[in-house]
């Protein structure tokens, strides 16, 4: 897989919700470059070109969506969003929240911070994968994202 | 704020106001949407509302913002809506002519929540305004309350 051409970034702890994603997104034909990592701290390093991705990414291409859970381990999903939010390199990229929480606070937290969609997963599979093709639809053909070499951005 | 508005269209183009607002009633995702027609008049609006606290008892699911406008352009309106800590967490579309890659920057550098070029073709507007519709107001989750300071 090559990471400078991911689409689809997708941070999500629970296998079980990744999977469906996954298998959502793939059913409606919008999966062919999606990447999904486990926790904050792998979503972070693969943004910023750190770590374990520091010699296979350029962060000058970023996916074009990221789909993030909020509760994650070792770095969770606000921090990851504050992070991307506060670079300038980085703050252009979609990041819809795909998260369990329908808490009040964490609705406002993340709109906030910077956050461009905060969509809540739904139970009922059937709804939810045609929620998750309607929003990669509405963010991969319809939204237009900013160019991030475009120096007017720095 | 209306407490019953959901939507709130910046648009100083009547005809294509009057269109997407057909595009929206139609779909009867919503009931009432406020029509604000240029710069100054967003602007005057949110300054009332956030002048008025009693007025504020719900929260438009989203501001959909031209950018070329007379008076005050849509950059500006899109400044004071997100420098604002009360009015920062509403999602705000911009539904704009401008292809050009400053415009699109700029607006995702103020903070905006989503650019998207209005279509040429009639029947490509059309469908255009009404996956907005579908996505902000079926879709995506909006803040229900007034942002308390933080």
């Amino acid at each position: 897989m090559d990471y400078n051409d991911i689409e689809i970034l997708l941070a999500d702890d629970n296998d079980y919700d990744a999977d469906l994603i996954t298998h959502a997104l793939n059913k409606g034909k919008m999966a062919k470059k999606l990447l999904r990592l486990r926790d904050g701290q792998e979503a972070l390093e693969f943004i910023f070109a750190a770590g374990e991705f520091e010699l296979n990414r350029d962060i000058a291409c970023p996916p074009k969506l990221i789909l993030l859970d909020l509760h994650m381990p070792k770095i969770d999903g606000m921090k990851v969003l504050q992070r991307i939010k506060c670079s300038p390199l980085t703050k252009t990229i979609p990041v819809v929240i795909l998260t369990s929480s329908n808490d009040e606070s964490d609705i406002q937290l993340c709109y906030n911070m910077g956050a461009n969609s905060y969509i809540i997963k739904s139970v009922d599979y059937i709804k939810f994968s045609s929620v998750l093709i309607e929003m990669a639809r509405y963010w991969l053909v319809i939204n237009k994202p900013a160019v991030i070499n475009n120096l007017y951005l720095l | 704020m209306n407490k019953e508005t959901e939507i709130i269209l910046i648009e100083d183009n009547m005809s294509d106001a009057d269109l997407i607002k057909r595009v929206l009633l139609k779909n009867k995702l919503v009931n009432t949407i406020t029509h604000l027609h240029d710069g100054q008049e967003a602007a005057e609006y949110f300054d009332n509302a956030l002048a008025d606290q009693d007025r504020f008892l719900s929260m438009p699911h989203i501001v959909l913002l031209d950018l070329k406008m007379p008076k005050v352009n849509g950059l500006e309106v899109l400044k004071k809506i997100k420098s604002d800590d009360r009015t920062k967490s509403i999602p705000v579309v911009i539904l704009t002519s401008s292809n050009q890659d400053k415009d699109i920057a700029e607006c995702y550098r103020l903070g905006a929540n989503s650019y998207v070029v209005k279509p040429l073709v009639f029947d490509e507007f059309v469908r255009a305004v009404s996956a907005l519709d579908q996505y902000w107001l079926l879709v995506n989750e909006p803040i229900k309350q007034l942002n308390e300071k933080i």
